[in-house]
């Protein structure tokens, strides 16, 4: 009998740079390893996969807009510790160009272009307005847990 | 049959896996692929997780100081 596929679902929940960087790192690494791999996003997590990489005023009211504005995207995502209002993401992108690691685009290009399957969280995206238009193309599905579940059934499920 | 080669003596995780996988996926069924590489991680880890990809693992030669050749053949 063919012996089943590695497989690895994350949740990411954070919308922290560090944190997504963890995320991306993981998810690219095992999918090169021939991992099946699942991102499921949810809440603040959901800043990574945004179209709109700035800042914008999505959402449905004005309420979920000036939300959407705050959190803003992948750019904007601020570091969990030393963030200095937003210095401290800029010194770690340096940083990491610097010494020839992965930038967290770039991890992101990797993961798209691994194929990695992302998706994104039906409950968060209903409460802050986001559409599935929001979300870069690459996003293959909205999901609610039991899908997620489902997905991730048989293999490892990490929530970062 | 043709070779590529892929250095990744500059690369760090996870982005000796993704590059070599990347090319792997690019190049045709039968063409090898000659892969520089440095000891610890890369080494410890490529040629095996390529074997159990399902790829061929020709050969693993030592070049000079940390890096080491790989030969894969698709």
């Amino acid at each position: 009998m063919e012996e089943q596929k590695k497989k690895i679902s994350l949740i990411a929940f954070s919308g922290d740079f560090d944190r997504l960087t963890a995320v991306f790192t993981l998810a690219t690494g095992a999918a090169a390893s021939g991992y099946e791999v699942n991102i499921f996003f949810t809440f603040w997590g959901l800043d990574a996969i945004k179209a709109e990489k700035g800042r914008a005023f999505l959402g449905k009211n004005w309420l979920t807009k000036l939300f959407g504005f705050m959190m803003g995207g992948l750019s904007n995502t601020p570091t969990s510790r030393f963030n200095f209002f937003g210095i401290g993401p800029r010194i770690f992108r340096y940083l990491m160009k610097k010494n020839n690691v992965a930038t967290l685009e770039e991890l992101v290009d990797a993961a798209n272009a691994l194929g990695i399957n992302l998706y994104a969280c039906e409950m968060a995206m209903h409460v802050l307005g986001l559409e599935k238009k929001d979300f870069i193309h690459e996003v293959k599905d909205v999901l609610g847990v039991n899908t997620f579940l489902e997905l991730s059934e048989g293999g490892r499920t990490l929530f970062i | 049959m043709a070779n590529h080669v892929l250095d990744i003596t500059n690369e760090h995780c996870p982005m000796t896996f993704v590059k070599t996988k990347l090319k792997l996926a690019q190049i045709a069924e039968g063409d090898t692929l000659e892969v520089l590489l440095t000891e610890g991680e890369p080494l410890n880890n490529l040629p095996k997780s390529a074997k159990e990809q399902g790829y061929q693992v020709l050969s693993v030669t030592h070049v000079e100081g940390p890096v080491h050749k790989v030969i894969i053949q698709k």
